[in-house]
C-alpha cells in the first residue's frame, strides 16, 4: 500500500490529431497539495478531466488509491473518494447551502431514490459540521443562487467533501476572487488536508498562491511535463523560466 | 421484383415533402431556437392554398408549378407575418411560452382553415403532363412520384449551396452555432430571423404543395406531420440539412414498406428506427453534439419549504369545501369539479416531472390517454372490476413511462420535449388506427363504476380521495431524497455527476413516477365520462396540461391546481361556442404576450409570501 492518492502515468489525449496531453506522469501522496500550471492551452484542463474522468485517455493509465480510474464515468471517480470543485462554481441554485451539502450526503448514504424520508432533517448534523469548517455556517438557510461568487466556492468545497474524500480535484479553486479571499481560501484548504491528511490536486493562474501554498508543482507546456519539484526547484527552473518569460515575475 | 421497385420509390417520393418540412423546422430552430408548433400548419396551408391556386390558374403543367411555387411564397409570407407581428416580441421570453404561442397559432389556423376551405377532406388535382404512370416490370409508379423523386435532392443541393456559399447562409450556420457571438459581432438578428423564418415556411408550404396531388389536403394534416417531421429531425440530427434527407428517406421508406409488414401502424415502425437510432447515435445520425448554451440558465425556481400554518389551514379549510360541495352543487357542476380533480392530478404529475425535474414533456396526454384506454380495455375485455382497473391501469402506465421515459432521458431540453411529442403522438395513432381492439375514432363506451360507486355523489368522493390523495403524494415526493436529487439533476448536471449520481436513471424514474400518476387520472377520467376516444391522447391534450399547468405557474407546487381549475371552467365556457379553438388559440397568445414571464408569476410570488412562515 503506497501512500500515494493519484498515480498518473503516461497519460495521451488527442483532440483530432492535435496532441492535448502527452506522455505526462506524476504522483501526489496524501497531505499534499499539489498544483498543476502552466500558460494558455497547456494541457492543464484536459490533463484535470483526464482524471476526473470528463474524458478518456487514449493511453496510460490513472491509479486512484490503488484503483485503475481510467475511463470511469465522473460518478464513479467519485465513488473511489474522489472530490471535486470547479472553475464555474457549480452547485444547486434553488436549494439552500445546508441542502447542497446535504444532498451530497444523500448519494453518499446512498438514499437518493428514497421516498419516504423526508430531506429537511436527513444528515443535517454533518452537513453543518462541514458548513462550519469552511466557515459558512451562518449562512446556511440561504439560498445558493443568491450568495456571492466567493462563499459559492466554498459551498462547493463543502459538498467536495461530503463523502470524505481522499483526493480533492480543484480546478482554479481561486478565480473570481479577490486578493485576501484567494489567501483565505487556500489557508483553509491547506488545513483541511492537515487534519484530514487528503491530497489535493489543483490548477491556479495565481503564481502568489501557486508559489506561497503548494507543497510541489508540476509544468505542463504544450501538453508535456517539463519541470516538476518543490517551489523553490521550479521556480529556478531554466525552462520554465523560458516558457513564463515575460509573464509576471515568479 | 417491379412491386418492389415501385415500392421503393413511392417510398422515395413520400420522403421528399417530409423533407421539405422537416429541414425548414430544422432551419427555423437552429437559428431562432422557436421550436415552431405552427410549423405542421404552415405545411397543411400549403396544401390548400395549392389547391387554391391550381384551380384558380389555367390549366397546364406551367401553371401548376407557378401555382404550387405561389402557394410556398404565401406561407413564406404568412411565416413571416407571424414572425414580425407576434415571434419578434417573445424572443426574451421563457421558450415554453414562445412554444405556445406557436401552438395558439395551431389553433387558428385549425380553424380558420375550416371555416375557409370547409371540413372535407380535399383531393388534390393530378399535374398536367405528369398523370400517367410508368410501367416498372409490371409494376405501375404514376409520373408525379418521380417528379417528387427528383426535387427533394434538388432543394437539397440549392440549400447547401445557398448555407455555404452565401453570405447570408454563413451567418446563418454561425447563428445557429453561437447565436450570442453572432450577435456580439454586429450581425442584424432581426433581419436574419425574418429571413429564416420566410424560408423554413416557405419549405414548409413547399412540402405542403407538392404532395397534394398525391395526398390532397385535410384538417389533421398539421399534427399528423409536425410528430413525423419532428422524428425526422431527431432522427436525422438537429440542424442538419443532409441529415434531414436520411432521416426523411428512411421514414419514407419505412412507410412504404411497413404497410405491406404492419398495417396498423406504420407509426410504430418509425418509432422502433428513432428508438434504435436514438440508442446508437443519441444526437442523430449527421448530428453534432450540441454545444452547451452560454451560462443563460433559467433563473432557478426558488426553495422549497414545507406547508407553512397558514398554508396547512388553508389546505383545511379548502378540503372542508370539497367535502361539503355535494350538499349545495348539482350533479352537472360536481362532474365539472371531478373533473376539474382529475386534471389537477394529471398536470401535478406534469409538473413534478417539469418544475422539479426540469423535463418539459409535451406529450403527457399519452400517460392520461394511456391510463384511460388501459382501464378502458380491461373493462371492455377481461370485465375486470372498477377496483382492480383503478390499481392495475397505473402500473400499466407507469410500464409505458418506463419505456417512453428510457429514451426521452437520452435527451434534454428541446430534443426531449420533441420525442415526448412523438411518442404520444404514436401512442395516440396506435389507438387510433388499431380499431378492431380500440374502437379507432368510435372510442369505447359504456365503462361505469362499479354498483356502490355508481352514485355520482359517491364517485365524487371517491374521485376526490384519489386525487387529492395523490396530489399530496406527489407533493410529498418533492421533500424526499428523490425530490431533492430531481431538483439537483436539473440545477447542475455537473455537480450532480461529480457528486456520484446517476442523472439519467433519475431522471427515468421520475418519468415513471408520474406516469403512473396521469395513469390514475385517466383511469378515474374514464369511470367518470363512461367512454373513451382518442381525442383523450392527441397533441391538444397534452398541451392543454401544459397550459394548465403554465397557467397556474411553474413555480409553485400548487399552481397545478388552480391551473387546471381555470382551464377547465375556460374551456367549459368558450368551448360551446364556433370557432373556438380560434377563440382558445388567441387567449394563448394574448395570455403569452402580456404575460412574458408567467401568467401566475406576479400573483403567486405574493400569495407565496403570505403563505410563507414568518422568519
Amino acid at each position: 500500500m503506497t501512500s500515494n492518492v493519484l498515480e498518473v502515468r503516461q497519460l495521451a489525449k488527442s483532440f483530432g490529431g492535435v496532441k492535448a496531453v502527452s506522455n505526462v506522469s506524476f504522483d501526489l501522496a496524501r497531505g499534499q497539495l499539489l498544483a498543476m500550471i502552466g500558460p494558455n492551452g497547456a494541457g492543464k484542463s484536459t490533463c484535470f478531466n483526464l482524471i476526473n474522468g470528463q474524458l478518456r485517455p487514449d493511453h496510460g493509465t490513472i491509479t486512484i488509491l490503488g484503483k485503475k480510474a481510467n475511463g470511469l464515468k465522473p460518478r464513479d471517480v467519485w465513488k473511489l473518494g474522489v472530490g471535486r470543485t470547479f472553475q464555474i462554481a457549480a452547485s444547486f441554485g434553488s436549494m439552500t447551502v445546508l441542502e447542497n451539502v446535504q444532498m451530497a450526503r444523500l448519494s453518499y448514504h446512498r438514499q437518493t431514490t428514497s421516498l419516504f424520508k423526508s430531506v429537511p432533517r436527513l444528515n443535517r448534523d454533518h452537513a453543518m459540521e462541514l458548513l462550519r469548517l469552511v466557515g459558512i455556517e451562518d449562512q446556511y438557510n440561504r439560498a445558493c443562487g443568491v450568495l456571492a461568487y466567493g462563499d459559492v466556492k466554498r459551498v462547493e468545497l463543502a459538498v467536495a467533501l461530503a463523502n470524505d474524500p481522499k483526493l480533492l480535484l480543484m480546478d482554479e479553486p481561486t478565480a473570481g476572487m479577490g486578493p485576501a479571499e484567494r489567501q483565505e481560501m487556500m489557508a483553509l484548504t491547506s488545513s483541511i488536508i492537515e487534519t484530514r491528511n487528503i491530497g489535493v490536486l489543483f490548477t491556479e493562474h495565481d503564481m502568489d498562491v501557486v508559489f506561497g501554498r503548494s507543497d510541489r508543482i508540476i509544468v505542463l507546456n504544450r501538453g508535456e511535463l517539463v519541470a516538476e519539484g518543490t517551489p523553490d526547484e521550479v521556480r529556478n527552473n531554466r525552462r520554465v523560466q523560458e516558457i513564463y518569460l515575460g509573464e509576471e515575475p515568479v | 421484383m417491379g412491386f418492389y421497385i415501385v415500392q421503393t420509390l413511392t417510398g422515395l417520393s413520400d420522403a421528399s415533402s417530409l423533407f421539405l418540412v422537416a429541414c425548414g423546422l430544422s432551419l427555423i430552430f437552429g437559428v431562432s431556437r422557436i421550436v415552431n408548433m405552427a410549423h405542421g400548419s404552415f405545411y397543411m396551408v400549403g396544401a390548400y392554398l395549392a389547391y387554391f391556386f391550381i384551380d384558380k390558374l389555367p390549366q397546364g403543367p406551367f401553371h401548376f408549378w407557378i401555382g404550387i411555387l405561389l402557394s410556398a411564397l404565401a406561407v413564406g409570407l404568412i411565416g413571416m407575418i407571424v414572425e414580425v407581428f407576434l415571434l419578434r416580441r417573445l424572443y426574451h421570453a421563457p421558450e415554453l411560452f414562445i412554444l405556445f404561442a406557436t401552438f395558439g397559432i395551431v389553433l387558428i389556423i385549425q380553424d380558420l382553415s375550416r371555416w375557409l376551405f370547409g371540413a372535407e377532406d380535399i383531393l388534390g388535382q393530378q399535374a398536367p403532363g405528369l398523370s400517367s404512370s410508368i410501367n416498372i416490370m409490371g409494376s405501375y409508379i404514376p409520373q408525379y412520384d418521380i417528379a417528387l423523386i427528383i426535387i427533394a435532392p434538388l432543394i437539397l443541393l440549392g440549400l447547401w449551396l445557398l448555407l455555404t456559399k452565401t453570405r447570408w447562409g454563413i451567418l446563418v450556420r454561425a447563428a445557429t452555432e453561437d447565436r450570442e457571438m453572432t450577435d456580439a459581432l454586429g450581425v442584424n438578428q432581426t433581419w436574419l430571423f425574418t429571413s429564416v423564418f420566410f424560408l423554413g415556411s416557405f419549405l414548409a408550404g413547399l412540402g405542403g404543395a407538392v404532395q397534394l396531388p398525391k395526398g390532397g389536403a385535410d384538417l389533421l394534416m398539421d399534427l399528423n406531420i409536425i410528430a413525423t417531421a419532428f422524428v425526422i429531425v431527431v432522427v436525422g440530427g438537429m440542424g442538419s440539412i443532409p441529415g434531414a434527407y436520411l432521416a426523411a428517406v428512411i421514414i419514407g421508406e419505412l412507410n412504404a414498406f411497413g404497410i405491406l409488414v404492419f398495417p396498423q401502424s406504420t407509426l410504430v415502425l418509425m418509432f422502433l428506427v428513432m428508438a434504435v437510432v436514438l440508442i446508437i447515435r443519441p444526437y442523430g445520425l449527421l448530428g453534432k453534439e450540441e454545444a452547451p448554451e452560454h451560462d443563460n440558465a433559467p433563473a432557478p425556481e426558488s426553495i422549497i419549504r414545507p406547508a407553512s400554518r397558514r398554508l396547512k389551514t388553508a389546505g383545511a379549510v379548502f378540503l372542508a369545501v370539497i367535502l361539503a360541495l355535494p350538499a349545495v352543487a348539482n350533479t352537472f357542476q360536481l362532474v365539472l369539479i371531478t373533473e376539474i380533480a382529475l386534471f389537477a392530478l394529471a398536470c401535478m404529475s406534469l409538473y413534478f416531472i417539469m418544475g422539479p425535474g426540469g423535463m418539459v414533456s409535451f406529450g403527457h396526454a399519452a400517460y392520461f390517454g394511456g391510463g384511460a384506454y388501459f382501464a378502458a380495455l380491461m373493462v371492455h375485455y377481461l370485465h375486470t372490476p372498477m377496483e382492480l382497473t383503478l390499481f392495475l391501469a397505473p402500473l400499466l402506465t407507469g410500464c409505458l413511462a418506463l419505456i417512453i421515459g428510457w429514451f426521452c432521458v437520452q435527451l434534454s431540453g428541446v430534443y426531449l420535449a420533441m420525442l415526448t411529442l412523438a411518442f404520444a403522438q404514436i401512442c395516440w395513432s396506435i389507438v387510433f388506427q388499431w380499431g378492431a381492439v380500440t374502437g379507432g375514432d368510435d372510442g369505447l363506451l359504456s365503462i361505469w363504476p362499479s354498483a356502490w360507486a355508481s352514485n355520482k355523489i359517491i364517485f365524487y368522493y371517491l374521485a376526490m380521495t384519489l386525487c387529492i390523495g395523490g396530489i399530496l403524494i406527489l407533493r410529498h415526493f418533492i421533500f424526499t431524497p428523490f425530490g431533492y436529487t430531481l431538483r439537483a439533476c436539473r440545477d447542475s448536471a455537473l455537480r450532480v455527476d461529480s457528486i456520484g449520481i446517476n442523472l439519467k436513471r433519475h431522471q427515468w424514474f421520475a418519468f415513471s413516477i408520474a406516469g403512473i400518476f396521469a395513469g390514475l387520472a385517466g383511469g378515474l377520467y374514464v369511470f367518470l365520462k363512461g367512454s373513451i376516444f382518442p381525442d383523450e391522447m392527441a397533441i391538444s391534450r397534452s398541451f392543454d396540461f401544459l397550459f394548465m399547468v403554465l397557467l397556474g405557474g411553474v413555480n409553485s407546487l400548487f399552481g397545478p391546481i388552480a391551473g387546471s381549475a381555470a382551464f377547465t371552467w375556460l374551456h367549459d365556457t368558450i368551448s360551446r361556442i364556433n370557432l373556438w379553438q380560434l377563440i382558445l388559440g388567441s387567449i394563448f397568445i394574448v395570455l403569452v404576450v402580456a404575460f412574458p414571464q408567467g401568467i401566475a408569476g406576479s400573483i403567486g410570488s405574493r400569495l407565496n409570501k403570505y403563505f410563507r412562515d414568518p422568519a
